[in-house]
């Protein structure tokens, strides 16, 4: 379970990025969070990730609070969440399987647990026929998919997805919300920032929409509201 | 850690040498350059000591007293000399001892010339004492020490090579240290820049490593062991350079000086080599690891 209460978050700069955010999502949910450009949506999941800090407030995440949690368990903490970007953020120099093994290199897995959930993994992905290839080998859905895998090869109870389908058209984006809400089926909880209403409207999910740091709606299978 | 996660983190700091090569052979040439000059005074400094130790075992000061002075005045002296720190070893030879010793090399076999003197020792007033010191250093301060004493009539001791082959290697040591240093500061700064290009490659890679969860330690791995591959090739050419250059030159110094070749013995490189490659890994090793590491740590602020 994911507790956010009474965030604030000024940059140094003096930007109010977040005003007074309280957000509870239970394990096992999807939830979009939509807004302009600049609303303060990827600085929400920045907070999540331990990678900034909020300016007052608290954050719980499975029983967990960031306020409190020592530099040296951060690590620790980050393989419970998945991540992916806009971006893709793959690594250039290595193949697709290379790609997502990577994320069980880097903490230490052991070279047959690797052997037994890459491609697994890549199945469920729907990438197995590709794991040799490059990522400039790949469409952006490709290569977004790889993330995906990477995201979750440790297994994450949270996967933070910040607009995962920015970069890809039409047919692609729905494919990879697609592939989300696959994974959500199979337990995880997933939070994706976009803002794309067709998608959230497509997938009637719970939706937070912000503006100007603040949360201006947070509904059930609602569909987006313009403004 | 796993044997695994360590031959992965070989592998990437390897990765991270040949991506760019250019700054890590400049590295690997600096710290080589660094590690050959330590080896080469290395090995002259403790060939010269080890000549002055052979020299200065053979020769001694002698003191000659006044000829009116008693024997016992003389041991007198004798003792207070021995007090000193300096003096290692020291022998007697009263006037009797010195005129016998004579009779022996210059009468030898005509004993009967001798005998004219018999009762009218023409060495009275040469009994000595022959000192030898501890540290061949010291010598010109024991000279002057014992001129000072009362009842000294001279001092014999030969301004020998060996105390300017000691302060020849004073002079050496310093100039290396001053040489290694500056080299040494310099590899250091080399492998710093090699380094931050490197995180530079490596800046996405390291921050996917972060949003994955993997430690510091585990981003800084092949950093480091980039800086200890570098390092280690930096000890390694100039101990293979060092290896022959020295058995070369130990062979043409003793064939072309041939004359010298009594006190002028060169140690055995098998003597040398072991303690010259401890040094030269440890230094290789150390410049290595420590220029990475805080280079890198700067890079990883989470
Ligand atoms: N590192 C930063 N330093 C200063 N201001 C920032 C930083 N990151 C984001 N901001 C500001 O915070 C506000 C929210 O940004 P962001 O969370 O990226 O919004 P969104 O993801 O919804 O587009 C914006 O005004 C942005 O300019
Ligand atoms: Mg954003």
């Amino acid at each position: 379970m994911i507790e956010i209460t009474n965030i604030y978050k000024t940059y140094d700069t003096g930007n109010k990025a977040l005003r007074n955010i309280n957000i509870t999502i239970e394990d096992g949910e999807f939830v979009f969070i939509i807004g302009r450009s600049g609303s303060g949506k990827s600085t929400l999941l920045k907070l999540l990730l331990k990678e900034v800090e909020p300016t007052s407030g608290k954050i719980v995440v499975n029983d967990m609070n960031l306020g409190k949690m020592p530099r040296r368990y951060v690590p620790k903490y980050r393989r419970r969440l998945g991540v992916v970007f806009q971006d893709f953020r793959l690594l250039r120099d290595r193949n697709v399987y290379e790609n997502v093994a990577f994320a069980q290199r880097v903490i230490g897995a052991s070279p047959r647990k690797i052997r037994e959930r890459v491609p697994s993994m890549l199945q469920m992905v729907g990438l197995s026929s590709k794991y040799k290839s490059y990522p400039q080998q790949l469409s952006g859905g490709e290569q977004q998919r790889v993330a995906i895998a990477r995201a979750l090869i440790n297994r994450p109870e949270v996967l933070l997805a910040d607009e995962p389908t920015g970069n890809l058209d039409h047919h692609n984006a729905i494919e990879i919300m697609k592939l989300l809400d696959k994974i959500n089926r199979m337990g995880t909880t997933v939070v994706v920032v976009t803002h794309s209403n067709e998608i959230v409207n497509l997938m009637q999910r719970r939706v937070i929409t912000m503006d100007r740091g603040c949360i201006v709606s947070d509904e059930e299978g609602g569909a987006a509201h313009e403004n | 850690m796993r044997i695994s996660t360590f031959w992965y983190c070989l592998k990437e700091g390897v990765k991270n040498i040949c991506r760019n090569v250019w700054f890590s052979l400049a590295s690997v040439a600096t710290i080589s350059a660094c590690i050959f000059l330590f080896c080469l005074f290395f090995s002259i400094i403790v060939n010269i000591q080890h000549v002055v130790k052979n020299v200065e075992g053979t020769i001694g000061i002698t003191v000659f007293f006044d000829e009116d002075l008693s024997e016992d005045a003389i041991r007198a002296i004798g003792a207070e000399i021995r007090d000193r720190q300096e003096v290692s070893d020291m022998e007697f030879t009263s006037a009797q001892e010195a005129w016998e010793s004579m009779k022996k090399d210059y009468f030898a076999g005509h004993e009967e010339l001798a005998e004219g003197f018999a009762d009218d020792n023409p060495l009275a007033g040469s009994a000595s004492y022959q000192i030898f010191l501890s540290d061949i250093t010291f010598q010109d301060q024991m000279v002057e020490y014992l001129y000072q004493l009362p009842g000294v009539r001279q001092v014999n001791y030969s301004n020998s090579a060996a105390a300017g082959l000691s302060s020849f290697n004073a002079v050496i040591g310093i100039l290396s240290l001053v040489i290694i240093g500056v080299l040494l500061a310099v590899s250091v700064f080399l492998i710093s820049n090699t380094i931050n290009v490197a995180a530079s490659f490596r800046k996405n890679e390291n921050e996917i490593m972060r949003y994955i969860g993997a430690t510091n330690y585990m981003i800084r791995a092949p950093f480091v062991v980039e800086g200890i591959v570098i390092g280690l090739m930096g000890a390694f050419f100039p101990l293979v350079g060092m290896y022959f250059l020295y058995l070369e030159s130990v062979g043409y110094l003793t064939a072309k000086f041939q004359i010298l070749s009594r006190i002028f013995q060169f140690l055995p490189l098998s003597q040398i080599f072991p303690y010259m490659t401890v040094v030269a890994v440890l230094l290789g090793l150390g410049i290595g690891f420590f220029a990475s590491f805080f280079t890198i740590r700067k890079h990883l602020k989470v």
